[in-house]
């Protein structure tokens, strides 16, 4: 027999394996090309290969493919998601972006959680009493898969505004959420000890109830980092049910989700100055003050001006620094601030753009949007690249940026952002705020820079007056 | 039982892999890269798949159906979320190796400059332009 007969000889389940592995191959390939600028967007598209070869590669199993009903069903079910997810993910706003990505996070831990729970049910229906490592894989995917959806439904709603953005604290916070803790713990050994499955349910409505009260104490600004972390929560759920179904494929693929997310998370706290327990713990609330009115705290009012004034100080600076934020996003205003660079740069002002690694709500956020407005690689500087120029920087324009060039994060360690790397748009020579209101940024704090006397705060949307700008530069 | 250890011999070198491969990853791309890791735990489809094939009865079916549906809205989303976050990348790299704009000559950098901005632009750079253009092809 020669060795290609021998292949073909090979049992289906054989080549399924061989498959599953090229499509594992497929993901750690599409990790490493994300994480190169060149090379991102191939790598996603390999992703999607690799996964589009493994779904397409399952239907050739029997158990999948032997009820007729049952695949009518999963065409059924995959058909209507994509009906679903396509123009979804497609038509969103790039401003929302950060919650697509936690809704799409969350339902993949809801999946990882049926998938456990209804393992666990059919191995009881069939009669067969799971070995203790099955219920503590099982109880281990729908515990994981559960906070992680839940919690990606409160960050969704958190970005989504559709509740309070700034840390929820309520009396006793520590001891529900311990108890919590421990009802899971006591159902979770129950289980295990007595090798009964009912207790699934349980661990099931419990979980959920954590995933809320673990994600209801953090504050808005540092939900991206959350999503991070639940990002690679659903992929340790993924693992768990891979464990249960005994498929190497997801095991595997959950598995490197779940340890380059943690990796992740570590490196988005890290720029943001904070470790991950203070921003999971910290329960920020406590201290938080903000008033979001045109007068500080010392009975300082802010100074406002009009764009034809600014117009003249920008044409007429040397340096000029543009620290955008999410307002800029908000007011999709990243075309008109390129606009209006360009108009300064072409009367010889100099001008670069600040960024801030966790400006807007992801980490990246100003990238992108700048780049879809093409501005170039070489006038966006990284927050390290950009604070040493800021002291030579005559105006630093600030664009819908509030949190990420609030000197409290240097020097008021009661603020609840104190340590936080920033902008320091304060070193330069005149401040200017486009803001739409004196509603206080995500973090929910006041901003003494507003009131400082080298501040001067034009209101609106950042769109409108960036345009009445660029006209105002060009009449001077 | 020589199942599970086997799965977790599996388990503890993909942890490795998945800490190790993007161990150098600029904070520009953190965003897509949780995107796309987020798009790749989408492959629960396929376990959501297994369960659906072999679910008997009504709560099974329900379960595995609600199960498929969830992992798709993941898998598919998730790739294409990411890809549009990505689209807006692609232009850079040919970029960056052009001349630093902030720091040439101002009249170089007219023609970039979009047209219905230029018209009434200071005069004197519009005398400038045209000889810019003509000296760049």
């Amino acid at each position: 027999m020669t060795a290609l007969q021998h292949a073909f000889s090979l049992p289906l389940s054989t080549w399924r394996s061989a498959v599953y592995l090229v499509a594992i191959v497929g993901f750690v390939l599409a990790l490493k090309g994300l994480s190169f600028p060149r090379h991102a967007r191939r790598g996603n598209l390999l992703g999607a290969a690799a996964a589009l070869l493994a779904v397409g590669m399952t239907f050739s199993a029997g158990t999948v493919s032997h009820s007729a009903r049952n695949l009518a069903l999963a065409f059924g079910a995959m058909a209507l998601g994509s009906v679903v997810a396509v123009p979804t993910a497609r038509l969103v706003k790039m401003t929302a972006m950060p919650q697509m990505v936690a809704m799409f996070n969350g339902v993949g831990g809801g999946a990882a959680a049926l998938i456990s729970v209804t393992e666990l049910l059919h191995g009881h229906g069939i009669g067969v009493s799971p070995a203790t490592y099955v219920i503590v894989e099982a109880m281990l995917g729908v515990l994981i898969g559960c906070v992680s959806f839940a919690g990606s439904a409160i960050s969704f709603a958190k970005l989504q505004e559709l509740m309070p953005t700034r840390p929820i604290v309520y009396p006793a916070q520590q001891p529900i959420n311990a108890a919590v803790g421990a009802g899971i713990l006591a159902l979770f050994v129950t289980s295990v000890v007595t090798g009964s499955v009912a207790y699934v349910f349980g661990v099931l409505g419990l979980s959920l109830v954590l995933g809320v009260v673990f994600t209801l104490p953090i504050g808005g600004a540092d939900v991206p980092v959350l999503i991070s972390l639940l990002n690679a929560f659903t992929g340790l759920a993924v693992a768990a049910s891979g464990f249960t179904l005994g498929n190497p494929l997801l095991i595997v693929a959950g598995t490197l989700v779940g340890a380059s997310g943690m990796l992740l998370t570590r490196l988005m706290s890290k720029a943001m100055g904070r470790s991950l327990p203070n921003i999971l713990f910290s329960a920020f609330g406590a201290v938080v003050t903000a008033t979001g009115t045109a007068e500080g705290l010392d009975g300082k009012v802010v100074k406002t001006s009009t764009p034809d004034d600014i117009a003249v100080l920008l044409a007429y600076a040397r340096k000029v620094a543009i620290v955008p934020g999410y307002g800029l996003a908000v007011a999709q205003a990243q075309h008109v601030v390129k606009e209006l660079a360009d108009e300064l740069m072409t009367r010889g002002v100099e001008v670069f753009y600040a960024i801030h690694p966790v400006a807007g709500r992801m980490p990246g956020h100003m990238n992108v949007l700048l780049a879809e407005a093409n501005v170039p690689y070489d006038e966006l500087k990284e927050m390290d690249e950009a604070n040493p120029e800021l002291p030579t920087t005559d105006v630093a324009l600030v664009v819908g940026a509030n949190d990420t060039v609030n000197p409290a994060a240097v020097d008021s360690p009661g603020s609840p952002i104190y340590g936080m790397p920033i902008v320091h748009a304060d070193q330069a020579q005149h401040i200017v705020f486009l803001k739409r209101s004196m509603r206080p940024g995500f973090a929910g704090i006041d901003n003494a820079l507003l009131f400082d006397d080298k501040t001067v705060l034009l209101f609106g949307d950042a769109k409108d007056t960036l345009q009445k700008l660029v006209s105002s530069v060009k009449a001077v | 039982m020589t199942g599970i250890v086997w799965y977790l011999t599996i388990f503890v070198l993909a942890a490795f892999v998945g800490y190790e491969v993007i161990s150098k990853v600029p904070s520009i791309l953190h965003t897509p890269l949780m995107s796309g890791s987020n798009a790749i735990h989408g492959i629960v489809l396929v376990g959501a798949l297994f369960i659906l094939g072999e679910a008997a009865g009504p709560a099974q079916l329900v379960l595995g159906f609600v199960a498929v549906f969830l992992a798709t809205l993941n898998i598919v989303g998730g790739f294409v979320v990411t890809d549009r976050m990505l689209e807006m990348f692609h232009a850079k790299p040919e970029r960056a190796p052009s001349p630093a704009p902030s720091t040439v000559a101002p009249a170089v950098e007219s023609p970039a400059v979009p047209a219905k901005g230029h018209a009434p632009a200071a005069e004197e750079s519009a005398p400038q332009a045209p000889g810019a253009e003509s000296r760049g092809p």
